[in-house]
């Protein structure tokens, strides 16, 4: 088992690699973790510095990215909001995930009436406009970060349910779960340590789709002026001072924005990468 | 039959849909009547309790629900809580058209180019057009619309000044003739349909260019090259309608993102649409419009998908046998 495991990774490994594209998406990634962890470090400026001498300065060698309208510098801000990028990606997505798998593998594996439950739940759900959802849950409840990640999670999981649910349809009729369940195994174990670690990776594309979905999200919330909130800086907001300056500050709009598309570049890069190393059918 | 089972099935989805909706809104911890209080620190706690009398907030929550499905199936939406007192339905009616509009010229200009993008870069596989097609496509799935519309503002409208940047009319426009009326109507929507139209065309034409690389891959393609059929009919006369047949889900599955996009670009470019109306009503917690929004969101959303359900058993005989 754990040699075929080994040689399941490294060819997977082996056909990631050849692909540019996903290789530089995951450099990126890569790369916006290193950042992240040393904001501190690398920020040249303290990001929430005011600077009432340097207000809304155009891009120089003291500050690349030039300052916001309060003199704080946009570099160090930008820097500091890859924190919270990274953050909101990952917590979102891990909830989205979580939810996604258990109702997936549940609902795949019982079928009969608690499958049409819970597929007509994931129907209902898919019927609203994701975004009015979230915007409202976060206006009757408050804006903060945490709110952010949970709701964005909440209304994320649909895709994964239905697609877990699909591949646990197929591996339900395995010989190794007639197996197990003639050694006595128990449902919770059948599911979880027989179908899950199979089900998984279809699941790795879609997690890596989602956190850039989750980022733009985030950022189009934060814009709204309903995410993150300042001072705190985040790609969202600091757009929202660029959407006020525009008319004479034009590095507030551009280095934010670019930063998000990056990113979301860098995952969504990722993310096919990943699907065409995993299907076999893709020969390269 | 297949109509009417259809038909039959949305009574659930639509419970359950007004149920999330009703239990989202009273998740919250405040109340508007709260909302109010802040604002105003000089009203008691008798005019407190008359206001909660006044709204039905004092009841218990199951017996709300109950009240407010009745009303909804009679298609009161109830009256918005913002000092015009308004009925939620007038609002949405009046809102709505705004939005449906410009989401529809969005949807056409959408599928007008996605398709032949899609078919483009099927034909030319691998080719540099494909590649570059490719670029573009991920490139469009990374831009945030917001962000887009900011750049669209400040090179149309602040450095060129070529298109107003707010509203759907200019100052004035009621004593413009129809013409230049239409003319400036259409000038203003210009930057929105752009915004609105991005979002979804990387995703659609990506999706255009495997349906079309699929059908390509078919022996009955194989079979018209072989009997000496031009390339040209046999893309579009063969292969085209079959690759077409998916995008009628896709249509219905788009409904929900046009709609939820619409906050955005509402927002920015401040059109008076469903979208602006919703952020003002969440912002304000203005939950009878909040609700009344999220419940036609969906409801729409339902039936886009209907259609599209029965426009594709009308379409591909193979469904309706099943």
């Amino acid at each position: 088992m754990a040699f075929k495991h080994t040689y399941f990774y490294a060819i997977f490994w082996q056909r990631f690699k050849r692909n540019h594209l996903a290789m530089s998406g995951a450099c990126v990634v890569a790369a916006l973790f290193v950042i992240s962890l040393l904001a501190q470090v690398i920020a040249p400026w303290e990001p929430n510095a005011i600077n009432a001498w340097s207000v809304l300065s155009p891009p120089s060698w003291q500050h690349w990215f030039g300052t916001d309208e309060l003199g704080r510098d946009v570099l160090s801000r930008i820097i500091f909001g890859a924190q919270i990028s990274l953050k909101v990606g990952f917590v979102a997505v891990g909830i989205a995930v979580s939810i996604g798998t258990v109702v997936g593998l549940v609902s795949g594996y019982y079928s009969g009436l608690v499958d049409a439950t819970l597929m007509r739940f994931v129907d209902i759900m898919l019927c609203f406009p994701a975004f009015f959802l979230i915007l409202a849950v976060i206006t009757v409840r408050e804006p903060s970060i945490w709110n952010i990640m949970i709701v964005i999670g909440l209304t994320g999981w649909m895709g994964v349910a239905r697609l877990v649910r699909a591949e646990t349809l197929s591996i339900r009729e395995m010989d190794y779960i007639l197996a197990a369940r003639c050694i006595g195994c128990s449902d919770a174990r059948i599911i979880f340590r027989h179908i899950l670690p199979n089900a998984i990776s279809p699941v790795l594309v879609s997690a890596s789709l989602g956190v850039a979905g989750a980022i733009l999200t985030e950022s189009a919330l934060s814009f709204l002026g309903i995410g993150v909130l300042p001072p705190t800086p985040s790609w969202g907001n600091i757009l929202t001072s660029g959407k006020d300056y525009i008319e004479f500050a034009w590095w507030l709009s551009l280095f934010p924005g670019l930063s998000i598309l990056i990113t979301v570049l860098a995952y969504n890069l990722l993310g096919e990468g990943i699907r065409d190393a995993l299907d076999p059918r893709v020969k390269r | 039959m297949y109509l009417l089972k259809r038909i039959l099935m949305l009574i659930p989805l639509m419970l359950g849909i007004t149920l999330i909706t009703f239990t989202v809104i009273h998740l919250a911890p405040g109340e508007p009547v709260e909302m109010q209080m802040a604002m105003n620190p000089k009203v008691g706690k008798d005019a407190r309790e008359r206001l909660r009398k006044f709204y039905g907030l004092d009841r218990p929550l199951h017996e709300q629900y109950v009240t407010w499905v009745g009303k909804l199936a009679r298609l009161d939406l109830g009256r918005s809580f913002s000092p015009d007192n308004r009925p939620v339905l007038d609002k949405i009616k009046e809102r709505l058209p705004v939005t449906l509009s410009l989401n529809i010229i969005a949807l056409l200009l959408e599928f007008g180019l996605a398709i032949p993008i899609g078919i483009m870069a099927a034909t030319h596989r691998d080719t540099w057009l494909d590649k570059g097609i490719t670029v573009f496509v991920f490139v469009g799935f990374a831009v945030p619309t917001f962000w887009l519309a900011l750049l669209l503002m400040y090179f149309f409208g602040v450095k060129l000044n070529w298109l107003p940047i707010s509203g759907l009319h200019s100052l004035g426009s009621d004593n413009f003739g129809t013409l230049r009326y239409l003319w400036d109507l259409a000038k203003h929507l210009v930057m929105p349909v752009m915004v609105a139209s991005f979002g979804s065309l990387a995703g659609l034409s990506r999706y255009m260019r495997s349906t079309m690389l699929n059908v390509i891959g078919q022996d009955y393609i194989t079979t018209a090259r072989a009997k000496g059929l031009s390339e040209r009919v046999v893309i579009y006369k063969h292969a085209l309608r079959n690759a077409l047949l998916p995008l009628i889900t896709l249509l219905g599955f788009s409904i929900p993102g046009l709609i939820g996009g619409s906050v955005i670009f509402e927002t920015i470019f401040a059109i008076p649409g469903m979208g602006q109306l919703f952020y003002q009503g969440a912002m304000s917690r203005d939950y009878p419009v909040v609700m009344g929004i999220l419940v036609i969101g969906a409801f729409l959303t339902l039936i886009g998908n209907l259609i599209a359900d029965v426009c594709y058993a009308l379409a591909d005989p193979r469904i309706r046998q099943s």
